[in-house]
Formats: C-alpha cells, sequence, structure tokens
C-alpha cells in the first residue's frame, strides 16, 4: 500500500454494493497488497461512484493468473455477445 | 521490556488538526499514573482500522498516552478500506496537511496534565514514511520509530502534488532518534532502499539503527494479513518498546490501584 499508481477508467453501468445497486462512474485499477486476499500482491479493482462517497464500492483483489483470465474472459464473452446480437463490426483489412 | 499496565482507558475524542479541521482520533492511556509519555500512532495505507486501534491500546498498555488520528478523515466516512480507496485514487494524503494533523496530535499530547514531555512518533507503511518526514519536519519529537515507509526515496515519477519532496532530502533536518524497521522481502521499501536512506543517515551523523527482518516483507506485525512473520514480529516490537523505553521516560513503577 505504498504506492499509488492507479489506472483508472470511466464506466457507464451499474455495481452492487454493501448498500445495493448504484451507477458506477470509475473503476480504478492498482497492483499492490491485497486487504483481505492471501497474497503479498494483486491486481485490485475498485469499482466506484466518486459523487457517492466511500461506500459506493465493488472491490476485487485477484491473483495475477486470475486478473488475466477476467481479462480474457471479458474479451471472450464481449466478442462472443455482441456477435450473437449482431452487434459485432467486423473491420476489413487492407482497405 | 516496560511496564505493562492492565487498567486503561480507550475512546475516540477528537482534536483541532491542519487548517483547524475537527479530527477523530483513537486515544488510549494507562490508569493510575502520575505521568507517561506520548506517543502518536500514524495508520497504514489501509486506514484508520482496528489493527491500528489494537496497536494504540498496546502502547497504552505499556505505559504511554497513545493517540492515532484518522488521518483519512477528510475523504468521507465509512469502512476503512472504502475510505482508504478513495484517497488513493485521489492521489494520497497530501503531506503538508498530514504534518499539520500530527503536528497538531503532539501538541494535543503535550497538553495533557499527565504528560511527562516526552513524545514518540511511530507510523506504519505509509505511515512510516510519513513518520521519517515527520522526524525531518517537527521539531517536537523525542523519537520516532518507521516501520516499512516506502517512498522514503522516491523516484522522481514518484514526486506528485500530494507528496512534492522525498522525504530522503530532508535528512538533515531530523532532531530526533529514529529507529526503522523493515523486511528483506520487501519491494516498497526495497533492501536497496533502505541502504540508500541508512547510507544518508550515516553522512550525516544523525542517531538511528535500522533492523532487516529476513523471510518478512511489508507489514510483518499485522496479525491479520498473509504478510504476519510472527519471529519478526514479536522481535520487531521488543525493538520498538526498547528504543521508547530508552528516549521517553517511560514509568517502570507498575501502579498498586487504577
Amino acid at each position: 500500500m505504498c504506492t499509488y499508481i492507479t489506472e483508472k477508467a470511466s464506466m457507464a453501468g451499474s455495481g452492487k454494493g454493501a448498500q445495493g445497486w448504484f451507477a458506477l462512474s470509475n473503476a480504478n485499477v492498482y497492483y499492490d497488497h491485497p486487504f483481505h486476499a492471501p497474497y503479498e500482491h494483486s491486481l485490485n479493482i475498485d469499482f466506484v461512484n466518486e459523487s457517492m462517497g466511500p461506500s459506493a464500492r465493488v472491490a476485487v483483489e485477484l491473483s495475477p493468473e486470475s486478473a488475466r483470465a477476467l481479462v480474457q474472459a471479458i474479451l471472450t464473452a464481449l466478442e462472443t455477445g455482441e456477435t450473437e446480437h449482431g452487434l459485432r463490426v467486423e473491420v476489413a483489412v487492407g482497405t | 521490556m516496560n511496564a505493562q499496565y492492565e487498567g486503561l482507558l480507550a475512546e475516540t475524542i477528537t482534536y483541532t488538526g491542519h487548517n483547524g479541521d475537527e479530527i477523530p482520533a483513537y486515544f488510549a492511556r494507562p490508569l493510575g499514573i502520575e505521568s507517561c509519555p506520548g506517543v502518536v500512532v500514524i495508520h497504514h495505507m489501509p486506514g484508520w482500522d482496528e489493527g491500528t486501534k489494537e496497536i494504540t491500546r498496546r502502547f497504552a498498555h505499556h505505559g504511554f498516552a497513545a493517540i492515532d488520528p484518522n488521518l483519512h478523515h477528510r475523504w468521507g466516512s465509512g469502512e476503512p478500506d472504502d475510505v482508504s480507496a478513495r484517497v488513493r485514487a485521489t492521489g494520497g494524503m497530501p503531506d503538508d496537511q498530514t504534518m499539520g494533523d500530527v503536528e497538531s496530535a503532539i501538541r494535543y499530547l503535550r497538553a495533557l496534565p499527565y504528560a511527562n514531555g516526552k513524545i514518540g512518533v511511530i507510523g506504519f507503511c505509509s505511515g512510516g514514511r510519513q513518520t521519517y518526514l515527520a522526524a525531518c519536519t517537527l521539531k517536537n519529537i523525542d523519537a520516532a520509530v518507521d516501520c516499512w515507509g516506502g517512498r522514503v526515496a522516491m523516484k522522481p515519477e514518484d514526486i506528485t502534488p500530494q507528496q512534492p519532496v522525498a522525504p530522503i532530502d530532508l535528512t538533515e533536518g531530523i532532531s530526533c532518534p529514529l529507529l526503522g524497521l523493515f523486511g528483506a522481502e520487501d519491494q516498497a521499501p526495497s533492501p536497496a532502499e533502505v541502504a540508500q536512506i541508512e547510507a544518508e543517515l550515516k553522512r550525516l551523523g544523525k542517531t538511528y539503527e535500522f533492523h532487516m527482518y529476513e523471510n518478512a516483507g511489508h507489514g510483518f506485525f499485522a496479525t491479520d494479513r498473509p504478510n504476519y512473520r510472527q519471529h519478526a514480529a514479536v522481535e520487531g516490537w521488543n525493538e520498538v518498546f526498547k528504543w521508547f523505553g530508552k528516549y521517553l521516560n517511560v514509568p517502570s513503577i507498575v501502579p498498586v490501584a487504577v
């Protein structure tokens, strides 16, 4: 917990925290000591709404392997879902 | 080891901190003594949590009036980890604000009717760095303990508006004895950074003592975390009480009545 290096991404969507569902504004992503996960370091993601106070937060702490698996699963699910729903735009190569 | 005080009082108080802000603080003191030294406990990056309050009570048990300010107070209320996440997302605590809160906490301790006039500061993780900074910049500290404070030696890219100066560059200002406890497997601070800090303390002729524990990483006092290392924690706590016992005039007579 001795660094403040944080990657930030704007979020449109919802998360469910201790007080129920809330709209998200950001995801804060960082690699540091976890609060709970049994590792020296973990990849941590806080889904938050900055205007709603500290408790508007959904937190995960992942091993590096889990974090990479999550990234891949998200990309795969996005690709599959968008294709099935006819939303995927194929980019033509060489045009 | 100092005397152990079976009776103590622990409560949440407020005091006037930096810029006149009212700061909540956990405060614990031994009962049944005429005078005792004070200790400011600077919490770690995970916040004003149960573990830090337990440490505060531990100091009371060993004969100190101890104050543990909620340095994350300005970021809102909630579970310590939620508030800490918000502090991180905004770049961390501004150093000048933290030093103002610590200096005010020292003033609070000095004003206690049973204060013996001696003040120690101890901090953990980010609080270790802040302790080092306090030792460099505040002139009313009698002994300090930096527990694995990272970014005392900072790379140029670590400098931010909130932490604009590397504490190591202020080492010349240290005016109290400094104890440092570190883990050989820690990367923040790494053993190389600890060696760099020690070289600077030595070069400037400061009174210090550093202990580097093998088979320990960051935060090895924390019994509720995987980083806990029993041997290093027991040894480290002994060093803390020896250090403060040496410089803060801890009362040595166990009281018979509370």
